[in-house]
């Protein structure tokens, strides 16, 4: 399911499988430069999402006094004013974190319901492992934002529907993941073992299979996370997401495209947070990817 | 003549699994915009709309029948043609997206011509001078352009090259009734141009990692050492297996992709089906929303069955096991 060469993946030495499993992605994700510069971008632009707002210079549905809407960049407003006469630093520096959450439980609520239904079809194998995979292939057959679309559609643009059509599409391919690296686990000989001791079947799960599975799926909640930040700055430029006078950076798109000759910053400030944002989730993913892969050869060359 | 016994059963089990998937798929979208808990009537004309308007459009809508007796009408007017009547212009459904649907198929179709060769070749290079230059300077862009959202991409082609940097390019296309995009060159580039950054990244990565997994294989070793040049290695015998899973998660990705027409479509106000899916659902027009959503969804499972019957045709081994 990944692009990522297993060639390419992160040579893992014998003395680091004997710590933790996590420990043991951690640091190899660690060695790339990769990981290192994705983690330095993601930092900052999650820096200005959270506390940006502590140094903005003004409120961010306020109008400028004397400045007419898309002014140019003057000593009152940095980066000048947007479509309604605000300050355009001060509404980007606002706006980022609504993407953030919002992107955020979404990825969180979707991958822990596919992570579930992975875990359930890879344990139980046979009809009910058919059952569930042929359900997540119908969500597959219906992108997030179509289905984002069609929900506001009934009921008009909410901020729940937008976090549960982002969650239903980021959920089967977490489950075809989860289960492609549980479906091999389970034939362990320790799951038979705690089988056959009658550990019940909610522990063999989530203490057996569960740790054994953690690293592609920290790997695959990373690169989710970075494309789920895109499908909702996503909906709220089309106008589906926070709703005006909000500040949010897919909204600012919205508002001052048609400002772009006369005042680019209120599009292009928001344009680039989210590039970079999405840009550095997925450097981390991909080299947390790379050091999952490595873990996994080391597992099946070593045996 | 087996070969073809084996592969024709293989897309018929494929071809009723695709209809199972899409039932079920049509019983969603139904569920999300017809049954939902909640009036559509009201959320339509909002809360000042007086007891008759309510009740007519209700009537209009068949929000007065049973929920099963809705579906069945809906469903049954998709194998007819009959899709409704649009709440935003009284015109047939059918017609309305018909129209738009050529401007997507054309889109879609130029982007895809160019940009699967060209990723493929990218990708299938890229392995062969595995950790060259040219590899590691591949291999970062493409992991860039592949986090980056359509709408980044076609806003800042717009800003670049039609408003803010050059005015070279047309940032909108203004169509005329009854025109055909082919007739709007110039106002295709930008949108082409950002499908082509959407896809080539993704399926060039996807050919580098196979291509490099294949190339370490002991079949290609063996070709190798018959003193095959590593040209032909490469494109006689690496290729065409690393092919496989490239169509299988480019299938994935063409689901996603149908959601990024939807943005794209709407940064440069192209005039296909997914600006029109933004414009219905905007004027609340049910219908239209019902009939793009299934759409949509039908497209993604036939390029499945696509990619899965391409799969059989260019990996000997699978081609041979269904014999």
């Amino acid at each position: 399911m990944t692009d990522v060469a297993v060639a390419d993946a992160v040579e893992i030495d014998l003395d680091e499988r004997r710590r933790g499993p996590l420990r043991v992605l951690f640091s190899a994700a660690w060695k790339q430069h990769r990981t290192k510069i994705g983690l330095g971008i993601t930092l900052l632009l999650v820096g200005i999402a959270v506390f940006g707002r502590l140094v903005a210079p003004y409120e961010p549905d306020q109008g400028v006094e004397g400045l007419l809407p898309f002014a140019p960049p003057s000593s009152d407003a940095w980066l000048g004013t947007d479509a309604l006469g605000r300050d355009v630093l001060s509404r980007f520096l606002y706006g980022g974190l609504s993407v953030l959450v919002l992107s955020g439980v979404a990825t969180a609520i979707g991958m822990s319901l596919g992570i579930t239904v992975g875990l359930l079809a890879a344990y139980s194998r046979g009809k009910l492992d058919d059952l569930l995979m042929r359900t997540m292939d119908v969500f597959i057959s219906l992108p997030s934002i179509v289905l984002a679309l069609l929900l506001a559609a009934t009921v008009g643009p909410k901020l729940w529907l937008l976090i549960i059509a982002v969650a239903l599409t980021t959920m089967p391919r977490a489950a075809r993941i989860t289960r492609g690296a549980a479906a091999e686990v389970v034939e362990r000989d320790y799951v038979r073992a705690a089988e056959a001791i009658g550990i019940p079947r909610r522990k063999i799960i989530l203490s057996e299979l569960l740790p054994n599975v953690s690293s592609p799926l920290i790997a695959e909640t990373t690169l989710r996370m970075s494309f789920n930040v895109g499908v909702v700055a996503g909906l709220s430029f089309l106008g589906f997401g926070l709703q005006p006078p909000a500040a949010d950076w897919g909204l600012m798109i919205n508002e001052n495209q048609n400002g772009l000759t006369l005042q680019p910053w209120p599009v292009l400030l928001p344009i680039i947070a989210i590039a970079l944002l999405t840009i550095g989730t997925s450097l981390v993913g991909d080299g947390l990817a790379r050091a999952a892969i490595g873990i996994e050869r080391g597992r099946t060359g070593g045996e | 003549m087996r070969l073809r016994k084996g592969l024709t059963g293989f897309i018929i089990r494929r071809l009723l699994l695709g209809l199972v998937t899409l039932w079920i798929t049509s019983v969603i979208i139904f569920a999300a915009t017809q049954a939902l808990p909640g009036d559509a009537a009201r959320s339509i004309l909002g809360r000042s709309a007086t007891p008759e308007s309510l009740a007519t459009l209700r009537a209009q809508l068949g929000l007065d029948k049973p929920v099963l007796t809705q579906y069945w009408e809906w469903i049954s007017g998709v194998f007819t043609g009959d899709l409704g009547t649009s709440l935003a212009n009284s015109l047939p459904v059918t017609d309305v997206v018909g129209e738009r649907l050529v401007y997507t198929l054309f889109l879609l179709l130029v982007a895809g011509a160019i940009s699967i060769p060209f990723g493929i070749s990218l990708g299938a290079t890229s392995a062969r001078k595995r950790d060259s230059a040219f590899d590691q300077t591949t291999s970062i862009a493409t992991l860039g352009l592949v986090a980056l959202p359509e709408f980044v991409v076609g806003i800042t082609l717009a800003v670049i090259f039609s408003t803010t940097v050059f005015h070279i390019l047309p940032s909108v296309i203004v169509t005329e009734p009854g025109s055909r995009p082919w007739q709007y060159p110039k106002e295709l580039v930008l949108p082409v141009i950002t499908l082509i950054i959407a896809v080539v990244p993704y399926t060039a990565r996807i050919m580098r990692a196979s291509t490099v997994e294949i190339l370490e294989s002991d079949y290609v070793e063996m070709a190798r050492l018959k003193g095959l040049s590593e040209r032909r290695v490469l494109w006689r015998h690496a290729v065409p297996n690393a092919l496989a899973p490239t169509f299988q998660v480019a299938a994935l990705n063409l689901a996603y992709l149908a959601g990024g027409i939807v943005v794209v479509e709407a940064v440069f106000n192209y005039p296909g089906i997914g600006l029109l899916l933004v414009e219905s659902v905007r004027a609340r027009d049910m219908p239209t929303v019902q009939a793009i959503a299934l759409f949509i969804a039908a497209l993604y499972v036939v390029l499945n069955l696509l990619a899965d019957v391409a799969t059989i045709l260019v990996s000997p081994r699978l081609r041979t096991s269904l014999q």
